[in-house]
């Protein structure tokens, strides 16, 4: 979506809080962090953020466009939802890094090789399919999302994760013939068709 | 007792043969037990978790979670939504919660349902059936059908994420809520004391994209767990259960550690207190074998 990110660099050209705040998940909510940093001592993966959370908040308003949106930062969020509860200003964090993370990539901007941001489209994919998660194609996929050889070698290291868990029948070889689906799999489509067509048109007005 | 019925949300990882499949043997025991009545939402269709994100929007994300809403207010009118997975439960509560209060998005979300043919009202309570067992029944009612107490076993109560934030249980903290323990307690088992990783997260779906930097989290969960003279270790979330179960292996090989500690739901320990049989808990559904269950089970 490169167009679309030329658009939002020429609309927002001196305010990237500005378009944080018209397109971000929340995003009307980062000009109330007050720089505590209690959201990054509280994240369990806050060692591995190249920027964490308060630190984003700042480059936002300090207009660090590019920085920011070609992060891995934010997709080294767990959703383990301990940063919005202990945030004294109340905070949505959470939701912001999801929604961050969903404008990077919308914008084309999301690091290419950050293995978050692919397993999470391989999810929405999976998931949009049929309505509900294959869960053997989801691990499979999971395991050859960075090629051939590379898939060969992590399944044969997970190879008894997988035989554990179909000796207990909780993983079954079949679902690669299509598995569980819901029954009105094109009304659900055509509902996140309008759903998708609602949010762009929003979205290409602020672009405008 | 009258039966009480719910609309209920069983959600993607609970089907037949998937990774919480066992969860949901052990709910259905439970519930039998217990004389609740569970009327599945006719079509459902995965909320898109904690990280669909990256493809869906905002929009398309709650809307999914609305199409599970409103086909429950067609089949279940008036009755409460019931989801046993934390995520589930999460999703569909923002989503009940955010329509509730927010009337353009409700606006928006109708405009895409249309196309699916349907129309949320969004005003029936989403609940987790943890919330069911404690705000319906009460401890003292649960403990009433306890016919093999689990005397002697020690159980560490892993609360974890899902269920406990940004929602949690009414009447708990974030920091230390106390109902897995208070239900061990009531199923006639010990709780492990202040268990250090109660609800510290276990890297949730980032265990599939970013294993090592969670193994590192399970390990120490596990760890606290041993520490606290655990037999086993109880959770009430299908990623949680997953998670610490089943990376025990991998965990061993690269931490050099001897973890062999099962993992096992709220409701296997109350399918089995209420005296049903190992199949019937799920108990077969474990990839670390809970044995001191199991000979409670067969006894």
């Amino acid at each position: 979506m490169t167009d679309l990110n030329t658009a939002m660099i020429e609309k927002y050209r001196t305010n990237f809080l500005k378009e944080v705040e018209a397109n971000v998940e929340e995003g009307e909510w980062v000009k109330m962090c007050m720089q505590c940093g209690v959201c990054s001592g509280s994240c369990p993966f806050g060692p591995h953020w190249e920027h964490p959370p308060q630190e984003i908040f700042m480059m936002i308003r300090a207009g660090k466009r590019e920085e920011v949106l070609t992060s891995s930062s934010m997709w080294m969020c767990t959703s383990c939802y301990n940063c919005i509860v202990r945030c004294p200003r109340g905070l949505p964090i959470t939701h912001i890094m999801h929604g961050l993370a969903h404008y990077a990539k919308r914008l084309g901007l999301a690091p290419k090789e950050q293995p978050t941001a692919k397993f999470a489209q391989l999810f929405w994919d999976n998931l949009t399919k049929k309505g509900r998660v294959n869960e053997l194609m989801l691990g499979l996929q999971l395991y050859f999302m960075n090629g051939f050889a590379e898939g060969i070698k992590t399944s044969l290291k997970m190879k008894d994760v997988g035989l554990g868990m179909w000796k207990a029948k909780r993983l079954n070889p079949l679902e690669i013939l299509g598995g569980h689906s819901c029954k009105d799999t094109s009304g659900l489509r055509a509902m996140l068709a309008k759903a998708r067509e609602i949010e762009d048109a929003k979205i290409a007005k602020f672009g405008r | 007792m009258s039966k009480k019925q719910y609309s209920f949300y069983p959600g993607c990882s609970s089907q037949k043969a998937a990774s919480a499949s066992n969860y949901l043997t052990s709910v259905a025991s439970m519930c039998d037990v217990l004389n609740i009545q569970l009327n599945e939402i006719p079509d459902w269709n995965c909320c898109a978790a904690s990280i669909g994100y990256a493809g869906g929007g905002e929009l398309p994300r709650l809307t999914l979670s609305a199409r599970n809403i409103a086909l429950s207010e067609q089949a279940n009118p008036g009755q409460d939504i019931v989801a046993t997975c934390a995520a589930c439960w999460l999703a569909t509560k923002e989503t009940q919660e955010r329509l509730h209060k927010e009337a353009e998005l409700m606006k928006e979300t109708n405009e895409a349902l249309a196309a699916a043919g349907l129309k949320v009202k969004a005003d029936q309570n989403v609940r987790h059936m943890v919330e069911v067992l404690i705000e319906d029944f009460g401890y003292d009612a649960l403990g009433e059908h306890v016919k093999k107490p689990l005397t002697g076993v020690k159980i560490a109560g892993y609360v974890g994420c899902q269920t406990n934030r940004p929602f949690g249980i009414a009447g708990e903290s974030f920091e230390n809520p106390k109902y897995l323990d208070k239900l061990v307690e009531t199923m006639g088992g010990e709780p492990v004391e202040n268990y250090d990783k109660k609800v510290s997260c276990c890297g949730g779906a980032l265990a599939f994209s970013e294993p090592e930097k969670s193994q590192a989290l399970i390990k120490d969960i596990i760890e606290a767990a041993y520490d606290g003279g655990a037999d086993m270790i109880v959770t009430p979330c299908p990623v949680c259960q997953m998670n610490v179960e089943v990376y025990q292996g991998q965990i061993n090989q690269k931490y050099g550690t001897k973890f062999s500690m099962p993992v096992v739901y709220y409701s296997t320990l109350m399918a089995v207190a209420y005296g049903k049989s190992s199949k019937e808990a799920g108990l077969d559904g474990q990839v670390i074998r809970a044995k001191k269950l199991e000979e409670i089970a067969d006894k």
